[in-house]
Parts: C-alpha cells; structure tokens; sequence
C-alpha cells in the first residue's frame, strides 16, 4: 500500500470510528421484513422493523416480560359483565414527521378508531383502496368478537366486545395491534398512495422510520419528540440484514454489529468465551412436543400414549437436538407463562412398565407413523433428528415408527385434518395468556385446527372455557392448575423441551432485555 | 449479420414461452400456498383462506391461472409481489444492479487471472509451474462457494482484517441509490470514503463468486493455447524472429480466444446460480437471495418472473456471445 493509500485507510477509520461513537446501535437481523404494516404480517421479523420500532400500542409487554402495561392507553376499565372496555387515552403524543408526512395534530381517538376499524372491517374504505390480509387479528379471533370501537371523546375510546375474552387486554399489547395514524391514511387516501402505509410507516414509537433496502439495511433515527423520553437512549438505529447466522457472528467478532439475532448453538461456547461479548439468555416462551392423535387406534387407549410417553428418553433429545440449548419441558406451557402448574412432574423413563402398558392395552407390535417438520422452529432446531431419536426410543418397547415428512404448508394442512398417528409440532406463545396454549393447543374448539391431538376431553374443556369468562387472574389460575393436571393424566401430548433463546451482544450494549415473544426490542437499550 | 440475428430470435420466442411454462408448472408442484405457509402452525379460519386465496386469483384452475398470467405478461405486466405487494418488475429493478455488480467485478476477476493461469500453464507445459497452476485450477473448480466463502470471511476479514464481513458499504454512509451500483453511486456522491468502502466489501464475494469460472477460463485457456501453439504458423512467426510475447499474446492468444469466450458465456449460467449462494453468505442484496425468499415464501409471480428475467438474461449474453464469434473470427461472420 502507498503513502496516499496508508492515510486513505486511516481517516476512514477515524470517520468510522466518529460514527460508531454517537449512539448508533447497529443489530445484525436474521431477514427482511415483507413490509412495515405490521397486521399484515404474523412473524418477528416483520414486528421487529415496524411494531417494535415505530409504534406504539393502548397495552404494551412491559420489557421482557409477558405482563403488560399501559401506552397509549393511560388507563382503562372493564364493564362488569367484561364485554365494554373504556379507554383513557395519553395526551400529547406526537406521531412522526417525516419528508413523507407531518402530523398537524396529537394522538387522540380518531387514530385508535381507524386502526381497528381498519382490522376488522373488510369493507373500510383503507381496505379498498390497499387490499391486505390480517392473518394474527382473524387468527386471535379479534375481527369477529370487536363488535364495535367509538370515541367517546377525543381521548375516551370504547371497545364492545361479543364475548368475554380475558386476553383482551394482551392481545391489544400484540404487534398487530399497533395504532396508525389516521390523518397520515386520509393524506395516503387522498393522493391515491394507500399503499404506501406498508412501505412508509408513520407512528408515535421510539424510532422515525428514515430507509430501507431490502437485504441490505434498515435506517431509524430516534424519535425527538417521543413520550417515553427516559427509554430512548440512543441516536440512531440501523439493522444490517444478515442472513447467514455464521456471518452475522464474524461480523459481530468484527465489531460490525453490536447484537446479533438467532445464534447457531454451536457457536454459542466461543462466543461465551469472548472477552469482547456478553451473551445474555432466557427460557424460551416456547414448547416443541410430540402429539398423539387420539382419533387413530390404540392411540385413542390413555395407557398406549402413556407408554410412548414415558419411552421418550428427553434428557438425551435436549442434548442431541438442542445442543444442550433446551430446557426439559413437562406441562403443556412454559414455566414463564402465569398459571403454571409446578406440582406436576414428568414419567419416570420407565421402558419396561412401558412394555407393560402396551401389553395390558392388547397394542404390542405396535406400527405406526411419526411425522416431523421439513423445517426449523424455534422450539425444534431439527425434527429429523429429533424424529429419528424418538423412533429409537419407541423401537425399544416394540414399536415400529415409520418416520413421515411433508413441505411445510403441506404437513399442517395434512396434520389438522388429522392424517398423522404422531407428529413434531409446537407453539411459540403470542400474548402471554394461558388460554393461548390451552385453548388454542387442546380445546375442544381447536380440534381440526390447532388441537392436532383431536384431543376433547370434557373435564379439561370444561375448565379453561371457564377460565377464559372470568377477569380474576387468581381464580384464573386455579382452573388452569387443575386442567394442566387433567393433561398430564390424559397425556395427549409428550411435552419435550422449551429452547433457551441466546442473545449475543458486544460488551458495549447495556440494558438490553429478552422478550418472550422472540421480538427484538430496542428501546431501553444504550451503548457504553 | 442481420439475417443471423433475426434467426437467433426467431428461437429465443418458443424458448421463452417454454420457461414460462417450466417457471409457472415449476413453483406450482411444490405444495402448499403463500397463505399456509405464511400462518405456519397458527390456525386459520377456512373462509379467511378462502378468501385470501380467491383475492391473490389462487382459486382459479391451474390452466386459467397460466393463461392470465401469460396474457399480463403479453402486456409486459409481470405482476406484483403477494407478500409485498410492489410489482415484481421494481423489485427486480432495484435489487439486480447489486447482482450484474458482484457478476461484472467476479467476471473481470475470473477472465483477468484465468487468462494469465492458462497462458501461463500452456506456455511452461509440463513443468512445476504448469502442475501447480491445473492443480489450484481443480481445487478452485470444486470448491463449495459456501465453505469458501466462510473460510475466506473468516481470515480475511476477521483474523487478517483486511476486508469487512459482510454487506456492501459501511453501514455509516447512507448514500442514496441512483444507479443501484454501488461503485457508481459512490463515486457520483462525490465521497472517496464510500467509494473505498464499496470496493472493499465488493473484493470477497467476487473472488468467491469467481472462483469456479476463474478455474474454468484457466483450464480452457491452456487447452486451447496449446493446440494453437503446436500449429505451424506459430513456427513461422517465430522462424520470423518476433519475440515471445508478441508471439503468444499476439498470434497464439488471439487464436485460442475462440473456446475460451464460449466458455466465458456459459459460465454467465453458473455466475447466476453461485450468485444465490454468494449473495446469502454475504448479505449482497441481489437476486439471488430475493428468489430464495420468493420460493420459500411461495410468492408465485416473483418466483415466475423472476426465472423469466434471469433467462433472458442468459439468453441474451449467449446471443451476444455469438456475435462476437463474429468480432474474433471475421470467418464465421461470413460462414454464416
């Protein structure tokens, strides 16, 4: 190198160097988001560049929690028969000014209104004029029960709602409940742009959307005017879209990036060995089991699940397949969610009390299929292997698995419709209710959708439709105690194993948190 | 001249039709659907789905839905993205500058020490020399763009520190995209450090993604150097007494050009699939990874007019291929 190219290459390190310096927090992301109008999306990496940065929501997650908090709503009350819900909300906040918009007015009750209005009406002018889907809000069951939103006042909102529905308030902390601003749709309606909602975000949240390119990098500058002054910590954020999870860790080595998502487990021992990284980390708010489908005999025989129950050998299974990154799994939710019944404990693995039970079923020599995802989740990295364990496990108490796979769009449709004997799945929790797992995994209701098991048993059904008509989190949890223990007996399903989510960070980054719902959140976090 | 090249698109069409037909028949047999595999385990209400598919025209038979897309496409419409929802022609627009970027710098690569390895190879035949550059040639050729790419990332970037991981441009300059090429736009910005930094992230993917065809312009070079260089009219410049050089760059060269730019154009093919894996590893945003996304995500009309475009691509290189046959050798403009 030249004299002119030694001191090209120092003052690009000084101004590199000057840039990093100023608040600038820089996260590796695993993808691109498919657009920045988070209803229309179901998947974290969506909520991450839109809901979790440029909005705000009535009810928020409080910081890597699964309790909520008031936003936007500053407080609330439920009517006594828990069907009306009232709204207060916070006065001057600012939505967003942008080269694209510039608010003429504060917050109030018009942005709430054609939020929700926008979500549950198919026939919303906005809906016309930009069609899209809102799967989360059809599948939370939020577009049929709203029956309707009205403003009281400019800063009283009241929600009617069909049924009860105790997760209410959670599922208005969810990202797709995140509130847009209605004078920035009327000018999108009016210039013929509604489109541009997706692709141009406007909302009251820590950070102003400012670029994007796709598979490149998001922009954010902070929000000067935003109304949680003491989370905002840093100037500007940028998320480096990098797919690959090894390079995501080179350029986090590199000091390239600050965070990073989703690490590779194998990476996990040298990263914890850096001197210049953190690894921060928490119990998944997930859980990967394996189902028994009830319809299918013997499956529909207790002591045949119970037998294949306790054959699964998990300790190994968290090992191989988690690469040790798994918690052991024993109820049908995670240990974080309220409501978790701690008394109940696992089988012992017991392979010959197994035998047994198969033979007192008449169901020895047993064949039958074991189905297991194309695809990595959350809460199974590898079905396959996990597949392939299992039907070991299974071979020594003389049953023969066939071990079945599908694409992915293909296996659930096929699952639900209850082709499987036994299959892979799991569930990463949405709102941080109980009903979320109960329900909307065992219900009765859920039979044909997402009770894969076809499982309905009318004591267990009887107590969480209980559970969910009533607002008392203590008398709540009490009956979802019980049903869990209904489960464990019945054993529709084997819970395996919560995956432990790994964060790692340069030691510059402070504050960050975790959250449950695997979304990365930036507010709160500041850089040393 | 003409007639030739009339003829040459008298054959693209029924081509072009067939990839239609592949691309749309291709993404269909995979099953499932944008919307299950959007929802993955969560649930979903049937008249939602059923909706939602009549909406994206999913619902029609499969026929129908190839006869409204071939009729868009007559009118150049090649649709809009269902997960996006931005016409699949500005995505292309947008993200394939990086591509033809990483393609051009890998290309000049390839072809500059592909070249020199081969005459190299030929012209010090059968000695060490000639051994150790086929040899590197082989290993080039069958190295795993994924594993490559990782090692090189790995000490040239993070062990050595020469270059950076990952991306395009340091993540401080924030310059707007004109022409979508990076070392263009940095230039036109006027500032040198960005321009630098473009370079700098643009020499490890293009080594990577020029590694094979590198190793292919090196083999065909010696091979045809050395047939040229056993012809008698070789004898005779040097019996003339030119010198060396001007006998192998000027005489023997240009005749073994001839394979060695038809292998250049084939090679255009494989740049494109390495492309996929090259622009993953390096989080390059082209193409490449945008078809990727598209077909996990089933986004059918990006997936369809993706292949189309990238064809076309093809298709056109190889016909420009052809013609400069013609620019090398003057005979086969007149043959034809």
């Amino acid at each position: 190198m030249n004299k002119y190219g030694l001191a090209l290459g120092a003052l690009l390190t000084l101004t590199a160097g000057g840039a990093m310096a100023a608040g600038t927090l820089v996260f590796c992301s695993e993808g691109s988001p498919a657009g920045f109008d988070p209803a229309r999306y179901t998947t974290g990496t969506d909520f991450d560049a839109s809901a979790e940065t440029v909005f705000n929501r009535l009810t928020e997650f409080e910081r890597g929690k699964t309790t909520i908090r008031s936003a936007l709503a500053e407080k609330w009350t439920v009517s006594a028969d828990g069907l009306t819900y009232t709204f207060n909300l916070r006065k001057g906040v600012k939505f967003h000014t942008t080269p694209y918009f510039k608010p003429t007015r504060d917050f109030n009750a018009d942005d709430v209104v054609f939020t929700f209005e926008r979500l549950i009406d198919k026939n919303h002018p906005f809906n016309k004029a930009a069609p899209a889907q809102y799967p989360y809000v059809t599948d939370m069951g939020m577009d049929t029960n709203i029956a309707s939103v009205e403003k009281v006042d400019p800063y009283t909102v009241r929600f009617k709602l069909k049924a009860v529905d105790a997760a209410f308030l959670q599922n208005l902390a969810m990202s797709f409940s995140s509130v847009q601003s209605a004078e920035y749709a009327n000018q999108l309606l009016k210039t013929n742009k509604a489109a541009l909602i997706n692709t141009q975000p406007i909302g009251t949240g820590p950070f102003v959307f400012k670029s994007y390119q796709k598979d490149a990098v998001i922009r954010f500058d902070a929000n000067p005017t935003y109304w949680r002054k003491d989370e905002l910590k840093l100037d500007k954020l940028i998320f480096a879209i990098t797919p690959d999870a090894s390079v995501r860790y080179q350029k986090l080595q590199k000091g390239e990036c600050h965070l990073m998502a989703y690490p590779r487990p194998a990476d996990l021992k040298a990263m914890q060995s850096n001197p210049q990284l953190q690894v921060t980390q928490q119990a998944g708010f997930n859980l990967g089991w394996v189902s028994y489908n009830v319809k299918h005999k013997p499956l529909d025989k207790v002591e045949v699940r119970q037998a294949l129950d306790m054959a699964i050998n998990k300790k190994a299974i968290i090992d191989a397949v988690y690469q040790g990154a798994g918690q052991l799994a024993t109820n049908p939710m995670p240990p974080t969610q309220w409501s978790y019944n701690k008394s109940l404990k696992d089988a012992a693995y017991d392979v010959n009390k197994a035998k047994a039970l198969l033979k007192k079923a008449g169901a020895e020599k047993l064949t039958i299929t074991l189905w297991a995802m194309p695809v990595q989740r959350p809460y199974n990295p590898n079905a396959k292997l996990m597949a392939e364990m299992i039907q070991a496990d299974w071979a020594k108490i003389g049953v023969n698995a066939k071990i079945v796979t599908y694409e992915w769009g293909e296996y659930i449709k096929r699952a639900k419709a209850g082709e499987d004997d036994t299959m892979l799945i799991g569930w990463n929790g949405d709102n941080g209710d109980p009903d979320n797992w109960l329900g909307v995994n065992l219900g009765c209701s859920a039979v044909g959708g997402n009770n894969y098991a076809q499982w309905c048993n009318k004591e267990f059904d009887d107590l969480i439709v209980k559970a969910r008509n009533l607002s008392n989190q203590a008398e709540r949890t009490k009956l979802y105690e019980q049903a869990q223990v209904v489960f464990k007996r019945e054993v529709p399903f084997t819970p395996i194993a919560h995956s432990t989510v790994y964060m790692p960070m340069s030691k510059k980054v402070s504050g960050y948190m975790i959250s449950p719902f695997a979304l990365h959140s930036f507010y709160g976090v500041s850089l040393k | 001249m003409i007639q030739f090249l009339l003829k040459r698109i008298g054959v693209v069409i029924p081509t072009f039709l067939g990839i239609t037909v592949l691309a749309f028949a291709l993404i269909h047999m995979i099953p499932g659907d944008p919307v299950l595999v959007m929802l993955g385990e969560r649930n979903i209400d049937p008249a939602y789905y059923r909706e939602a598919m009549h909406r994206m025209g999913l619902d029609l038979p499969l026929w129908q839905q190839y006869v409204n897309y071939l009729g868009r496409l007559l009118h150049g419409d090649l649709g809009t993205s269902l997960i996006t929802q931005t016409p699949v022609m500005d995505e292309f627009l947008t993200l394939f500058p990086a591509t033809l970027e990483l393609s051009i710098a890998a290309m000049v690569f390839a072809v500059v020490f592909g070249l020199a390895a081969g005459i190299v190879a030929a012209v010090k035949r059968g000695t060490a020399v000639d051994h150790t550059v086929m040899g590197a040639a082989l290993t080039g050729y069958s190295m795993p763009i994924f594993w490559w790419g990782l090692i090189l990332i790995m000490v040239v970037s993070v062990h050595l520190g020469w270059t950076p991981v990952s991306g395009r441009l340091d993540i401080e300059f924030d310059i707007p995209p004109v022409t979508g090429l990076m070392l263009v736009d940095t230039l036109l910005s006027g500032d040198s450090g960005a321009f630098a930094s473009a370079l700098e992230h643009l020499i490890l993917p293009a080594i990577v993604l020029g590694t094979i065809p590198l190793a292919v312009v090196a083999r065909m070079t010696r091979s045809a150097m050395l047939e040229v260089l056993r012809e008698d009219y070789i004898r005779t410049a040097r019996a003339k007494g030119l010198s060396r050089t001007r006998v192998i760059l000027k005489h023997a060269l240009r005749n073994a050009l001839m394979p060695v730019v038809t292998v250049i154009g084939l090679q255009v093919g494989t740049m494109l699939a390495g492309a996929v894996l090259t622009e993953t590893i390096f989080s390059w945003p082209g193409i490449g990874k945008w078809l990727i996304d598209a077909i996990s995500r089933r986004d059918y009309p990006v997936v369809q007019g993706g292949i189309l475009l990238v064809a076309s691509m093809i298709i056109l290189v190889n016909l420009l291929v052809d013609l400069l046959y013609g620019v090398i050798n003057p005979r086969i403009r007149h043959a034809r």
